[in-house]
């Protein structure tokens, strides 16, 4: 048997990690980041000569993984929304690994982001855009189920991009022929336990400990719908605010912390029944309008008031002042 | 010697090893025997060398009393994969194994006209040639994943020559495998070396990686006591991760 050096083990094992790209519009260029089943590289598109991203498949003798992967693609294609990385191509390659192809995104990871933006009226307006696809989502019938800021991207022109669908579910069979049926039927068999922070492995609980639905952490796939996202939102905000140790959520803000509270309740009963009733808080949060999240005391509404209506309190107040000192000083 | 190269019509594929081990069937347990065999002996030969510091005499003996225990199923009716990798717990059980012979020091060599033909030569030589400043554990590790890609290559190589592929490998060996000092042919060379046209080269060695990554993977999977563990040691070998 032929003895291999430690440059030749290195070597084969570099090797191997290549996505074998022949017969494909596609150059692979380097490895970008891993997921639990998939590698996601930077390749060329030799024909549109552009850079495109491509995410591939780990081993190659899985069905259920390559099915996985390819629901994937077919989630991405069903959902076209500035906010969702759009999907360009799906296949095999030669390898027999299955891939699929789509735009390739520059940016950070909203974990990475979110120092360079200390203002929590800044983070609540970027929390607004990131509930833009995930309404849009819900809307034709897919939850995302692993909501998380490692899977939220910023653009370097400030775009929010929600990534990884792996996990995507379809509510009903509205806009593609996918079978969730059988995908619900595939969690059901799977052992409770879940994966790690980070990655989405298949063959237990899928999601990631932390930012998962008590509902979700159980497997209970029966429950699992848009208030499970929800969840997976208010623990994005929860990171946007900072947790109460660290005294981010003050007494001043405490509608927002009611608002992460309500989306992020135990119960999905007793969450917000809607991204858009989530959204519609947020908003009114930014613009010092009363929150359905939180019942605040007479003197809240009044501060709350003053704030919002400060200018033309201060110009009324300016104006009674000194018209009672002209009245005061023209008296004879 | 076990041969590796059989396995490829090997027909436990899924749960591999590990059930067909367990299996009632005497001919399905004595391959996956052989294919464990095949995958673990040389790693658990120089990691005896260099944990315990056996002369090559005795490490030979206990790998040969080892893969008898293996092959008398005396060690995997414990084993749990959902607690440990069949690797680690292969390394285990050799530490567990030369406790129990110190201890009984004793014992009769129970393997003394029937040992398993294996190329202790072979592996001493490469023994030799090992980093000194790895751990015992690093290097068994580090023994397992060589072997792992020796068998393939090897598999690679009965593959070739049945399918009338012959060049295919000369080519993925003198282009992947043969240069360890930088020393590599170019894509000209092999092709005037080869009579082919550089595309040529370039097709042949694409299609030679390609199957050696499959038969990469299917000796890991016969190595693997279950699909997670198939699936985690895929990741961490082929794996993408370059940390």
């Amino acid at each position: 048997m032929k003895w291999l050096g430690d440059g030749t083990v290195d070597r084969l094992r570099a090797n191997m990690q290549v996505p074998d790209l022949s017969g494909t519009r596609y150059r692979a260029i380097r490895y970008v980041a891993g997921g639990g089943m998939a590698a996601i590289w930077l390749a060329e598109d030799t024909v549109l000569q552009r850079n495109v991203a491509l995410k591939v498949l780990d081993a190659d003798d899985s069905p259920e993984l390559a099915s996985r992967l390819l629901r994937e693609a077919h989630i991405l294609a069903a959902l076209e929304h500035p906010g969702i990385v759009p999907v360009h191509d799906a296949g095999t390659l030669q390898d027999g690994r299955v891939f699929y192809c789509m735009k390739y995104v520059e940016g950070q990871r909203l974990d990475e982001f979110l120092p360079s933006v200390p203002s929590l009226v800044e983070r609540v307006r970027l929390m607004l855009r990131i509930t833009e696809p995930v309404a849009f989502a819900h809307a034709r019938g897919i939850i995302h189920r692993d909501l998380k800021p490692e899977n939220v991207m910023i653009g370097p022109f400030g775009e929010v991009l929600v990534m990884d669908w792996g996990l995507g579910k379809l509510l009903s069979d509205r806009s593609t022929q996918l079978a969730a049926a059988s995908l619900d039927a595939d969690e059901q068999q799977r052992s409770p336990g879940a994966t790690a922070p980070g990655s989405t492995n298949h063959g237990s609980v899928l999601g990631t400990p932390g930012y998962m639905a008590p509902e979700q952490l159980r497997g209970d796939v029966a429950r699992m719908d848009q208030r499970t996202d929800i969840y997976g939102l208010g623990a994005i905000l929860s990171v946007m605010l900072g947790s109460p140790a660290e005294g981010r959520v003050t007494r001043g803000h405490r509608p927002i912390g009611a608002i992460r509270a309500k989306a992020m309740h135990p119960d999905p009963d007793l969450r917000y029944g809607t991204v858009e009733a989530l959204t519609a808080d947020l908003a009114n949060y930014l613009a010092d309008s009363a929150v359905s999240a939180y019942s605040e005391s007479y003197l809240e509404r009044l501060a709350r008031l003053f704030h919002r209506h400060r200018t033309a309190v201060i110009l009324i107040a300016a104006y009674l002042v000194m018209r009672l000192l002209f009245i005061l000083f023209s008296r004879p | 010697m076990p041969n590796p190269a059989r396995s490829d019509d090997f027909p436990i594929t899924r749960h591999s090893v590990l059930a067909a081990m367990r299996s009632d069937d005497p001919a399905q347990r004595s391959r996956a025997t052989e294919t464990i065999s095949a995958a673990y002996w040389k790693p658990i030969y120089k990691y005896v060398r260099l944990k315990w510091n056996l002369p090559s005499e005795d490490a030979q003996d206990f790998t040969q009393e080892f893969l008898l225990r293996l092959i008398e199923n005396e060690f995997l009716q414990s084993f749990d994969p959902a607690k440990a990798r069949l690797r680690t717990f292969m390394r285990t059980c050799a530490d567990r194994l030369f406790l129990n012979q110190v201890r009984d020091a004793q014992r009769q060599k129970r393997n003394g006209g029937a040992a398993i033909p294996l190329d202790f030569d072979e592996a001493e030589q490469e023994f030799a040639k090992r980093s000194k400043t790895m751990s015992p554990e690093q290097y068994f590790e580090k023994e397992c994943v060589r072997h792992l890609l020796a068998l393939a290559v090897e598999r690679l190589r009965t593959k070739c020559d049945s399918s009338g592929k012959a060049v295919h490998f000369q080519v993925f060996h003198d282009y992947d495998l043969d240069p360890e000092s930088g020393t590599r042919s170019s894509y000209g060379t092999l092709a005037r070396k080869y009579e082919l046209s550089a595309t040529d080269v370039t097709n042949y060695l694409a299609w030679a990686r390609r199957k050696f990554r499959a038969c990469v993977l299917q000796q890991l999977r016969e190595m693997s006591a279950s699909d997670e563990e198939f699936r985690r040691e895929a990741k961490a070998i082929l794996g993408i991760d370059p940390k």
